[in-house]
């Protein structure tokens, strides 16, 4: 594979990252901590919101955080031929 | 049938199995005992991974922590799996691609150094070590509790149950006793929270139950949080600790995850990139079935015992109160002499103290589950504490054995020798783990925590500059491990064991605790090995090459010998 080729790969890798990292940035360290008395005045079913993203939600969206990542890098593999 | 044959038996059961899958699945290479031959498919990876991973403290301790900390417990649970999102996307697949036996394996090469890999040895061991000895002391705690044999008899036992198959299996045996650990573990910590979740709340699946209405029609969690007040606790839902602590003990359990050694080196077992990041997110769901049903628990323990014990006249009190009375778990001290149970947040008022880890032990109890599921709890807590006791032998024995003989002492060592040499040096763990089990120092319970915050100041920054920062030398990298381990274990003895000066919580630098100051010791750690690499030469074009090789995923050779 040509070296241009790697680096743009790897940009686009790079650029994926920043993406989901923002995410799992957000559900956990501000909804989970730094928002949860604001989140707090919600309230969905007898959930606080803000609670709820600290024990339950940040983790749900960090396991759809990794398959959303799997299946971008698969396809991404595929476009550049490096898939094994 | 009793609790105490029903838990023989389910015992019994599961340690013939975990033996029977080990000889099946024995090592006879090198590649096999430390990696498991590369062959392991993801979601077998994943399983084994969930059940490394979750260790006694996840399956006993953690329901309990959070039921008396309410929202401050959110830190263990976003803490402990938030990591595996770093793992899969920072970590996980560039090692696959490296394809070695060990992370001190990565350090050595890609810092091409013997002292880099020393260092890495070292951290290694520290935090393997400061881990297991907790294993072993729970795999006692649940012998003694259901049992009623000796605790010190009960370590030995669990001794010799990992040695047979750590020591004959390797990372191939671990792995798939790991498998059967975690079928055994989830459906031991499923089964009571559904039932409980269903008589509380009518609702089966916990994790919607705890937010749903009670029998009296009213949230649970409103009434957890009355409850609180009434007795004078904070509300359940919201803290006590500052924001900036939980945010920094959050990060330092997360990182810390990312950087343990003996989770990272499951990932060096599947056979290619793409599969390591699939048992990433495997391991993680799996892992998530737990982290969310256990503040379900927490919240229904919390509010069926304060219901039945508070202000309850002392000999109307169920039968489980003196079954754990007897144990010391709990205990009741009549200041007033009412006969009554006063449970309140004023110390001096209050006549009950209770040990956090009843809340899954004695949970069934309260709920009033049959006996074989009471039993089912004492399997899984074993299962926990087992897997990942064998997970940290392991890499015990492999930096032993590998890095320290193998790519140090003795080169030329042959493959009979070295995987004699591995199976050695795990029997020597086995030992020294047991020994800790058996008397272990006060510091263990204070440490545990602070492994996280030794490996997020430790490992973390190497590896992820060693993969994105094509810069980073040894030079670097060196200075920054040393810095950030040496100022996290200052600032645990100093504030844990009262070295250095002690110091009390007003001390603290910024408010941080020592559990959440591995985050400040990582980014000092990252701050030194950038600066430091900067001023001294770039790594070696060789070096270079290796790090374009691992950002690309294909062409992953098998389980190589080098």
């Amino acid at each position: 594979m040509s070296l241009e080729k790697q680096k743009k790969y790897w940009k686009e890798n790079l650029r994926y990252l920043a993406i989901l990292l923002s995410i799992w940035f957000i559900v956990s360290y501000v909804f989970g901590i730094l928002l949860v008395d604001q989140l707090n005045t919600i309230k969905i079913g007898g959930f606080k919101l803000g609670f709820w993203f600290a024990q339950q939600g940040a983790i749900y969206v960090f396991v759809i955080l990794i398959f959303v990542y799997i299946r971008l890098m698969n396809r991404l593999d595929k476009k550049y031929n490096l898939d094994d | 049938m009793d609790i105490q044959t029903w838990t023989w038996v389910l015992v019994g059961i599961t340690f013939t199995l975990y033996i029977g899958i080990a000889i099946w699945s024995r090592a006879s290479s090198t590649g096999e005992f430390y990696v498991a031959g590369k062959g392991v498919h993801p979601i077998a990876n994943g399983l084994a991974t969930a059940a490394d991973w979750m260790s006694a403290a996840s399956f006993i301790s953690m329901a309990g922590l959070i039921s008396f900390d309410g929202y401050d417990g959110s830190v263990y649970l976003m803490g402990w799996t938030g990591g595996y999102v770093l793992l899969a996307l920072l970590l996980a697949p560039y090692l696959r691609k490296f394809g070695k036996f060990t992370v001190p394996d990565f350090i050595g090469d890609r810092y091409y150094s013997n002292v880099a890999r020393v260092v890495a040895v070292m951290c290694a061991l520290i935090v393997s070590f400061t881990y297991v000895a907790g294993q072993m002391r729970g795999v006692g705690l649940v012998f003694s509790r259901f049992l009623e044999v000796d605790i010190n008899t009960g370590v030995i036992i669990g001794m010799f149950i990992v040695l047979f198959y750590a020591v004959l299996g390797g990372m191939k045996g671990i792995t798939y006793t790991q498998v059967a650990q975690y079928c055994v573990l989830i459906f031991a910590f499923m089964v009571p929270a559904i039932f409980i979740s269903i008589q509380m709340t009518g609702n089966p699946i916990p994790q919607l139950g705890f937010g749903s209405t009670g029998t009296d029609g009213v949230y649970l969690l409103d009434k957890l949080n009355g409850l609180h007040q009434e007795l004078g606790f904070h509300e359940y839902t919201t803290g006590s600790k500052s924001k900036i602590d939980v945010f920094f003990i959050t990060a330092a359990l997360m990182v810390g995850t990312a950087g343990l050694p003996h989770v990272i080196v499951r990932f060096f077992t599947v056979k290619k990139v793409s599969d390591a990041r699939k048992s990433a997110g495997w391991a993680l769901l799996f892992i998530a079935i737990l982290y969310t049903t256990a503040p379900a628990i927490a919240v229904f323990a919390r509010t069926n015992m304060i219901e039945t014990v508070s202000n309850t006249k002392y000999e109307d009190l169920p039968n489980w109160f003196s079954n754990w009375e007897t144990t010391g778990l709990i205990t009741f001290d009549d200041k007033n002499n009412d006969g009554t149970v006063q449970y309140v947040a004023d110390a001096s008022k209050n006549e009950l103290t209770i040990d956090k880890d009843i809340m899954v032990l004695a949970n069934p109890e309260i709920a009033r589950l049959p006996n074989w599921v009471i039993a089912l709890v004492a399997a899984g807590g074993l299962a926990a504490a087992l897997s990942t006791a064998a997970g940290l032998l392991l890499v015990i024995s492999a930096s032993v054995s590998h890095d320290i003989i193998k790519k140090i002492v003795n080169p030329k060592i042959t493959e009979n020798g070295e995987l004699i040499a591995a199976r050695l040096s795990a029997v020597v763990a086995v030992i020294i783990a047991g020994w800790f089990g058996i008397n272990p120092p006060d510091f263990v319970a204070a440490t545990v925590a602070l492994a996280f915050g030794l490996a997020a100041a430790s490992f973390f920054p190497a590896i992820v500059l060693g993969i994105f920062y094509k810069r980073m030398n040894k030079e670097g990298a060196i200075a920054g491990m040393i810095i950030g381990i040496l100022l996290m274990l200052y600032y645990m003895m100093k504030f844990k064991f009262d070295w250095f000066g002690g110091g009390t919580k007003n001390d603290w630098w910024f408010g941080i605790s020592p559990e959440g100051f591995g985050t400040v010791a990582m980014f000092l750690n990252f701050i030194v090995s950038i600066v430091i690499s900067s001023f001294t030469p770039e790594p070696p074009k060789e070096v270079q090459e290796i790090v374009d090789t691992i950002r690309i995923p294909n062409n992953v050779g098998e389980a190589h010998e080098h």
